[in-house]
């Protein structure tokens, strides 16, 4: 009989790992894996901010993570400085500025190590909640978006010129990025986030045909490879995150190696 | 478009020479309105489009119109603003002045002069088919066939050859049912003879499906042989009419040297088989692409 706490952490965790997969599958084609994790760094900062403001955390999250990527998305207009440079800096000084935060205002009441590495085991039913509505207005509008989202990555100038409505969804897209990324902060963690993003997309890759086959077959192995993960540390005793994120990417290598056995590469 | 007629008394006022069926604007900068006769039916109508870019001037004082049925070929030396004009009339980028109008309800079809495929992205020809309108994969494989390109169906659209990959791009417009078919330099990559009929099938779709085509070409003689009218851009119009004429125009001869201009007749005589994109002869017909509109 598994224990209340670990049946509350499976739950999370495969429910997140089939949100995150066709969000993963944009994130992959679109090149924004350096977008996301400079997101999920501002999150630390939206849990000190949290605390200090005795706000809901998942909502100080949201809040955070979500400013995050609407800022990102105006300096990524500007031409001085190349994206990844602009990254680069912002992803670190958010994860500085959320370490200072957290150590200035929340003190001894944060658990640094859970937000950075993932605490899946403390899910509380409150938890759950922000996962189960959340992540259905995430599907929601993702599978709404689809295909302007699709037609974006395949040739953005294309789908702006057949009258997609391509700004919207691109701005919606990066909501709910930044709200995965938000929600997902408690299972995996702020640092290893991104892998639990882009991780089963590039598992499926090889194998897929369709952008929609890509998306549930990341669906599939994000969910696997969650439960896997998380199974795996608590029978051996390692921490839930970089558990999951161990397994996902053996998924990742086994799926390159078939393809590259086959002939794919 | 009501105002389409407005400026023709005017015009005619002032320009009192007429080349045959080309009317021709000058080099330098005077702008007065050309005698042209845009129809109340036309699917798009641009007037007076300037862009600046810096000190750079783009675009000074353009006017264009595509009426339905009709293949309107937009040539210019490299730099000439032809794609910049093309992003404008598509709703890509604005003009800094100057009014574009569209046809209620257009529906336009659009070829990209480039297109990267990305492996990142698995996707057959069969789903890219359907990406710009939600159509059915009946409709989808119909496109592809009267194309020519049935075969790549369900490949991946990064495994396709260039040719290919513009027929299939191609298809993808004609699945949306358009009104209006927008090509931007669509023989990129393809050979000398392969241009030739591609060409030759954007004028028998163009007869089958009766949507106005504009094409965006900077090689002349092949594009000119399609044509219903030729506009010859170099940030201003600096000629215009049917292609026999703008071929003979001074200013185009100019722009564009006397051996091209000349090759232009040559090339639409010399010309009793067809090639496919990949280079492989057809068997002849009796109208060849090259020879339709030079009787």
């Amino acid at each position: 009989m598994l224990d209340p706490f670990l049946v509350r952490a499976l739950i999370a965790a495969v429910a997140l790992g089939v949100i995150a997969a066709p969000l993963g599958c944009l994130v992959v084609w679109r090149r924004m894996s350096y977008f996301g994790s400079t997101v999920a760094h501002g999150g630390l900062l939206g849990v000190a901010l949290g605390i200090a403001l005795d706000l809901d955390l998942t909502l100080g999250v949201v809040i955070v993570a979500v400013a995050m990527g609407g800022l990102l998305t105006l300096l990524g207009r500007q031409r001085v400085l190349p994206v990844d440079s602009l990254l680069g800096i912002l992803s670190h000084a958010a994860l500085a500025g959320g370490l200072v935060a957290a150590a200035k205002l929340a003190g001894q009441r944060l658990d640094l190590m859970g937000y950075l590495f993932g605490d899946i085991l403390a899910v509380t039913r409150g938890d759950l909640a922000w996962i189960g509505v959340g992540g259905l207005c995430v599907l929601g509008v993702i599978v709404s978006l689809w295909r302007t989202l699709v037609s974006i990555a395949v040739h953005e100038e294309l789908a702006a010129a057949e009258g997609m409505p391509t700004r919207r969804a691109e701005a919606l897209m990066l909501l709910v990025l930044s709200f995965t990324i938000a929600v997902s902060m408690k299972i995996v963690g702020v640092l290893l986030i991104i892998a639990f993003l882009i991780m089963p997309a590039a598992a499926a890759r090889p194998f897929a045909r369709t952008p929609e086959g890509m998306a549930v077959l990341a669906a599939v192995v994000g969910a696997a490879g969650a439960a896997g993960g998380l199974m795996t540390s608590a029978w051996i005793d390692v921490p839930a995150g970089p558990a999951i994120v161990l397994v996902l990417s053996a998924a990742c290598l086994v799926s390159l190696v078939t393809s590259i056995a086959r002939g794919g590469a | 478009m009501a105002g389409g007629n407005t400026s023709r008394a005017s015009a005619d006022a002032h320009h009192g020479h007429n080349h045959g069926d080309a009317s021709c604007g000058h080099a330098h900068h005077h702008h007065h309105h050309e005698p042209v006769i845009v129809p109340p039916e036309a699917l798009v109508v641009a007037r007076g489009l300037d862009l600046q870019r810096g000190k750079r001037r783009i675009l000074d004082g353009v006017d264009i119109h595509i009426a339905p049925k009709e293949i309107v070929t937009l040539i210019g030396p490299n730099g000439a603003g032809k794609t910049t004009l093309v992003r404008i009339l598509l709703g890509l980028e604005k003009a800094d002045s100057g009014s574009i109008q569209r046809r209620p309800g257009l529906v336009v079809g659009y070829a990209p002069q480039r297109f990267d495929r990305d492996p990142a992205i698995p996707i057959t020809v069969e789903r890219f088919l359907t990406l710009g309108r939600s159509a059915s994969q009946g409709e989808g494989r119909a496109a592809l066939a009267e194309v020519g390109a049935s075969h790549v169906f369900e490949q991946q659209l990064h495994a396709l050859s260039g040719g290919e990959l513009q027929r299939v791009v191609l298809a993808r417009a004609l699945v949306r049912r358009p009104d209006l078919l927008v090509l931007d330099e669509p023989v990129r990559g393809v050979d000398f003879v392969g241009e030739a009929e591609l060409y030759g099938l954007i004028g028998r779709l163009r007869a089958a499906r009766g949507f106005g085509v504009l094409l965006v070409s900077h090689d002349l003689h092949v594009v000119m042989a399609q044509s219903d009218r030729v506009i010859c851009l170099n940030r201003h119009v600096c000629c215009h009419g049917v292609p026999e004429t703008v071929a003979q125009h001074p200013e185009y001869v100019q722009l564009f040297g006397a051996a091209t201009a000349r090759a232009f007749g040559i090339y639409t005589h010399d010309h009793d088989h067809a090639h496919d994109l990949t280079g492989a002869p057809l068997p002849p017909r009796s109208a060849t692409p090259g020879d339709t509109r030079d009787a």
